[in-house]
């Protein structure tokens, strides 16, 4: 340091080290704009593949919408020798089991998220939220497995029989449970996913819960409110949004799950009862695409592929808008 | 009085059925959880050997194992991870260093929250159209791609969001001290978030790990080694979706095998990342 000091007494030093200064600074401007540059590359990347996927499967499945017209998503038959792609039976699928899904795994979720804020012994909350979360990683496929092999037996041989018994007879509803019970469909696809999907929306919900603020809660309980009336006129309208949010995340997960749906919805391309073999626009692509070697195939599926994509960008964007706005209106209600 | 003892009843009674209809549906769901975890464990471990790893997949009959298809998981996972993570740590840092408020910034994160919940089959099909149909084949280069697509948006948003839990007086104090903005990134930022980026990553492992709708039409899957990038490569997933809907004992078994594989790896992976993260908040504060 004193060194530099002692040079620096020399006017020509004095210039010599101001250029050098003046060199390094104009270096890491350099660099910091290519810097600047690259993440904004990386940002704008992520910006493209979105936008990259839509437009390949817009262009892929244009083939198949200009051949087919609006029977591509309204008539059902599905034909690929004649190729005649009318894909109203997994648009069907996939949207039938998705609601089941949601319906079953919504009110349950609900519940498992008040235990876990609520209801259960505060040493076992945090240990069980953990679980909650780690299963909701599980890769689907491990769902499906275990529902071929384990459910759809024990829904061949005891449940369905007997909701095909005695559903059927039921006024309006009775034919969704026509046919012939074996185990394979859309309910038990939707039943799967309800299992898959329920850890996952109790997870977020309850994430959402812990955000209310306790001195909201202390104050109704302060005035004699119960627990429940805590959870329904405290907690569920503070966050609603957020709540639903996080069901359609769940719906979206749904609608666009392949391993966990294929293995037990039965691969058949027809409308159907609920108990009856049918399919789902990813059980479909799943099945058939590496066996579709006519370019009008390939089109169809991936015309279905954009439908899917088209119906879960808009599922996830509503979703995303709804748990957003938690964070924006912070309480003042 | 007692007209308010009947009410006091009533809501009493409201909020016992409440909370036991909450309780019975956290039970349900622990049960089907719990059973799905216990099916993979016993069928699973009942397969359970060490020729799983001294033998590669074999027709139906002959001794196999799952050897090759471990190994080409490995290879494709890391593959995917090593390019996913760069471009992902530098998505992030756009978002919290140069375009935090702006509607710029918001835009992409939006995007990134579409991509990260979007159907993976859906991203499959993308590289299939952009790499496998082009290229005229299957290959593990597309498997690795489609991967890496699905591992991008995770990356993004834990970078994004642990840079943003970085104090601005760190920042401030690094460049009050005249270092330049990238270093000040690359120096003290990443390394202030270093465990939590760690931990993006590794959840985004834990998602591919099992992942195989994306494969079905990118990898597809191989009954032998190979090593060659432009052929498919054989791997966990994949084996375990054919050989479970095989009607060949042996092969389910060992499709149980490599499911309980894959499950234990992905709670392994899951409960480390969750680990990292307690013990970076532990020496905050």
């Amino acid at each position: 340091m004193s060194e530099t000091r002692e040079t620096l007494l020399s006017a020509d030093a004095l210039n010599l080290t101001d250029t050098l200064l003046e060199r390094r600074a104009g270096r890491d401007h350099r660099i910091d704009a290519l810097f600047r540059m690259m993440v904004a590359a990386a940002a704008a990347m992520v910006l493209l593949l979105l936008l990259g996927a839509v437009l390949v499967m817009w262009q892929g499945g244009l083939a198949a919408f200009g051949a087919q017209g609006w029977d591509f998503i309204s008539k059902d038959f599905w034909d690929p020798a004649n190729e005649v792609f009318h894909g109203l039976a997994p648009i069907f699928g996939t949207l039938v089991t998705a609601a089941i899904a949601v319906l079953i795994a919504a009110p349950l979720s609900l519940g498992v998220a008040v235990f876990l804020t609520e209801l259960a012994p505060s040493w076992l909350r945090r240990p069980l939220a953990i679980a909650i979360e780690l299963l909701a990683g599980i890769p689907s496929i491990i769902y499906g497995m275990w529902g071929l092999f384990v459910l759809v037996p024990l829904l061949g041989e005891h449940v369905y029989p007997w909701l095909g018994e005695n559903a059927s007879r039921l006024p309006l509803i009775g034919s969704w449970f026509a046919g012939v019970p074996i185990g394979i469909g859309l309910l038990t696809a939707g039943l799967v996913l309800a299992i898959m999907i329920l850890p996952f929306i109790a997870s977020v919900m309850r994430e959402v819960f812990l955000t209310v603020p306790a001195p909201l809660k202390e104050s109704a309980y302060a005035l004699g409110s119960t627990t429940w009336e805590v959870v329904w006129d405290i907690v569920l309208p503070y966050t609603r949004s957020a709540v639903v949010g996080g069901i359609l995340l769940g719906l979206g997960r749904a609608l666009g799950e392949t391993m966990a749906v294929t293995f037990v919805i039965g691969n058949a391309n027809r409308l159907g009862a609920l108990l009856e073999p049918g399919t789902s626009i990813s059980a479909t692509i799943a099945n058939e695409f590496a066996e579709a070697f006519a370019d009008s195939h390939r089109s169809a599926l991936l015309g279905l592929g954009f439908l899917l994509f088209v119906v879960s960008f808009v599922v996830l964007g509503l979703a995303r808008v709804l748990r957003a706005r938690l964070n924006r209106q912070g309480g003042q209600r | 009085m007692s007209r308010f003892d009947a009410r006091f009843a009533w809501r009493r009674a409201v909020n016992g059925l409440a909370l036991l209809l909450a309780s019975l549906s956290a039970l349900i769901g622990l049960f089907f959880l719990g059973w799905i975890l216990w099916t993979t464990i016993s069928k699973g471990g009942a397969a359970f050997g060490w020729s799983l790893f001294s033998h590669a997949t074999a027709p139906p009959g002959d001794p196999g194992g799952l050897a090759n298809a471990l190994v080409g998981s490995v290879i494709l996972c890391s593959l995917a991870v090593l390019w996913a993570t760069p471009l992902g740590i530098a998505a992030g840092t756009y978002l919290a260093e140069y375009a935090h408020a702006s509607k710029r910034g918001e835009l992409i994160r939006f995007v990134n929250d579409i991509l990260l919940s979007a159907p993976s089959i859906v991203l499959g099909l993308f590289v299939y159209a952009l790499v496998v149909r082009p290229m005229q084949s299957f290959s593990m280069f597309a498997g690795v791609l489609a991967l890496g697509l699905i591992v991008l948006p995770v990356v993004v948003r834990t970078t994004d969001e642990m840079l943003r839990l970085v104090p601005t007086q760190m920042r401030e104090a690094a460049l009050s001290l005249g270092i330049p903005q990238w270093k000040v990134t690359t120096g003290v930022l990443y390394r202030a978030a270093r465990s939590g980026i760690t931990t993006g990553v590794l959840l985004g492992l834990a998602r591919i790990t099992g992942e195989t709708a994306p494969l079905i039409f990118t990898n597809t899957n191989n009954q032998y080694w190979s090593f060659d990038p432009m052929a498919p490569m054989a791997n966990l997933p994949m084996v375990i979706y054919e050989y479970a809907k095989s009607p060949f004992e042996d092969w389910q078994q060992l499709a149980w095998a490599g499911a309980l594989l894959i499950t234990l790896f992905v709670l392994l992976v899951s409960i480390s990342a969750r680990w990292l993260m307690s013990g970076h908040r532990g020496q905050h504060e």
